[in-house]
């Protein structure tokens, strides 16, 4: 049986607490997601009872984690539908695992007077490595620029993928502005062009689809905190094809066949890329968050996250002198906007003097604030947990900051 | 003029009459909106302090031995920040300035939230205060720079 959306808000508990003497309203989801019970328990349980460090060690805790360790994988795996649990590889966040491509695909593939193609909706995560992956090779730097709606521009998109690209870099749902880029005509369009595509997962594994085979994903990366997950944990999904072409990134223990003073060869894959004790705990609390997460039905889900979505911009289209970012086709989870005439900075403040949690500012994405003309926005975003009540709040506290500020 | 200590008694006398945070913000905004003007020429990108999130613009000089100094921000809470510097500091001998802290921030009930707030770039502002306060009294060299981490 599926569980209820109506019920989860009980399974998390720090929404029941107080913040300046008003009920937590939490509405900061893309930085970062509240923990169910069930995670905090499985770190917990870890900790409490079989931490070990893990493959190597030959008593009976080692094995246990071991195990746990390696379950988590298959439990990813089967989660993101990958063929081949060595497709998994553990990292420490997005922002690791798109590095590890950077340098390892990039250093494999890229060469002077190549391409790499990014879009202008990526976070700074999804920019940099591929800016500096270019500087360092002598490559070009390609950027998809998006439309005042907030869509990507797919006529310039197709004009970039050229010759000499060789890679696409994407995000499936924008930080900044929600925007779902339609990776169902992209992808292909790439593919049929010889270039493989990272999608960077950040935002929409835990909101929309996410079977990197029916993707058709190169290279697929997420992290465990923005969905229900404990910090720490990364995850980086690559093509076998590609993993095995590819150098390791980091080197030291675990990643190793054999060490001489001549040469070292490299352990199989996902090992080649794990160097160092990983996060055990945090794979556990991941593998946690899937299981918490798969309890609700998929279909059920999406249309209670975007019923409330469309709620929040109705909502927000009330207050009056907001300014919505962006009208894209079609949108996730993010709600960006300002109040006219008065800074972002002064609207996150107050609103915490409500309790209410939201962001503000570039969230990462300075092309977007450059596109847009403006120097930041405030976020509000969505999770599972929230309810129609906590977008009333949301209104009923910019509201209230409305008559502070405008005197 | 009143010591910086006999200012910082008021404020924090004025701000202990409020018991929410919300009465607390409302105030400081109200101290921000009561803020002398900027003379325009002085918002110049030199006397830009920049925060994540907000600008602040600071002008300062050493006269006498005493700081005078304009600012300004484009944030009506950060505004607010100023206000309070400027109560506080304008116009108070350098040395005075440079040995005060800002605990008393503490105590307007403000300080623990807004300090831990990079994007407002009041760690910034005050540590230019310094600078200058510590170059009108000659120790250009007393003190580290600003850390970026801060702003």
């Amino acid at each position: 049986m599926t569980k209820t959306i109506s019920s989860a808000r009980a399974d998390f508990p720090i929404l029941k607490t107080m913040v300046n003497d008003h009920p937590l309203v939490y509405l900061d989801n893309a930085a970062t997601t509240q923990k169910p019970q069930s995670v905090i328990d499985a770190l917990v349980d870890y900790y409490t009872h079989y931490n070990s460090n893990i493959h190597r060690g030959n008593h009976s805790l080692a094995a246990l984690a071991t195990q746990a360790h390696e379950t988590t994988r298959g439990r990813v795996a089967r989660f993101i539908n990958a063929e081949h649990k060595h497709e998994i590889i553990f990292t420490r966040n997005t922002t690791e695992s798109i590095n590890l491509v950077a340098h390892s695909f990039g250093d494999t593939f890229v060469k002077e007077g190549d391409e790499v193609v990014v879009t202008q909706l990526e976070h700074h995560s999804n920019f940099v490595p591929w800016q500096l992956l270019c500087q360092r090779k002598g490559a070009h730097f390609r950027v998809v620029p998006f439309t005042p709606d907030g869509d990507l521009d797919l006529e310039v998109l197709d004009k970039l993928l050229g010759k000499r690209t060789r890679l696409l870099a994407l995000n499936h749902v924008s930080n900044s502005l929600g925007t779902v880029n339609p990776l169902e005509i992209i992808i292909p369009l790439a593919h049929s062009r010889g270039i493989p595509v990272l999608v960077d997962a950040a935002q929409s594994v835990h909101h929309i689809e996410h079977d990197v085979r029916k993707l058709d994903a190169d290279f697929y990366v997420f992290s465990g905190h923005k969905m229900y997950g404990p910090t720490g944990i990364g995850v980086l999904y690559g093509q076998e094809k590609w993993l095995e072409a590819m150098m390791p990134f980091l080197s030291g223990g675990e990643m190793i066949d054999q060490v001489t003073v001549d040469r070292t060869t490299f352990n199989q894959l996902p090992f080649k890329f794990e160097a160092g004790t990983p996060d055990i705990a945090g794979a556990i609390g991941l593998a946690a968050a899937i299981d918490y997460l798969e309890q609700f039905d998929a279909e059920e889900l999406a249309v209670y996250e975007d019923d409330l979505l469309r709620y929040g911009i109705g909502q927000l289209g009330q207050v009056p002198g907001l300014i919505l970012y962006g009208n894209p086709i079609r949108r996730s989870s993010i709600l960006p906007f300002n109040l006219e005439g008065i800074q972002h900075y002064d609207v996150g403040v107050l609103l915490d003097a409500y309790g209410i949690a939201v962001r503000t500012g570039q969230h990462c994405t300075q092309p977007i604030m450059d596109r847009l003309g403006i120097t930041g926005t405030v976020r509000a975003s969505l999770a599972l947990y929230n309810t129609r009540e906590d977008i009333d709040a949301l209104v009923q506290g910019l509201k209230r900051v409305l008559k502070m500020l405008k005197r | 003029m009143s010591t910086i200590l006999e200012i910082e008694n008021e404020l924090i006398e004025a701000f202990g009459l409020l018991d929410s945070w919300e009465e607390k913000y409302d105030y400081l905004i109200e101290l921000g909106q009561e803020l002398p003007a900027m003379d325009p020429a002085q918002k110049t990108d030199s006397n830009l302090v920049k925060g994540c999130q907000s600008s602040v613009w600071l002008a300062v000089e050493c006269q006498d031995g005493r700081l005078c100094f304009q600012a300004d921000s484009d944030s009506l809470v950060v505004k607010g920040m100023v206000a309070v510097l400027n109560k506080v500091f304008n116009h108070q001998p350098a040395g005075e300035v440079l040995e005060s802290d800002l605990r008393f921030f503490e105590s307007l009930g403000l300080w623990r939230h807004l300090s831990s707030q990079r994007g407002n770039g009041l760690t910034a502002m005050v540590s230019h205060l310094k600078q200058a306060a510590a170059r009108c009294l000659g120790q250009a060299e007393a003190l580290p720079a600003t850390n970026p981490q801060e702003e």
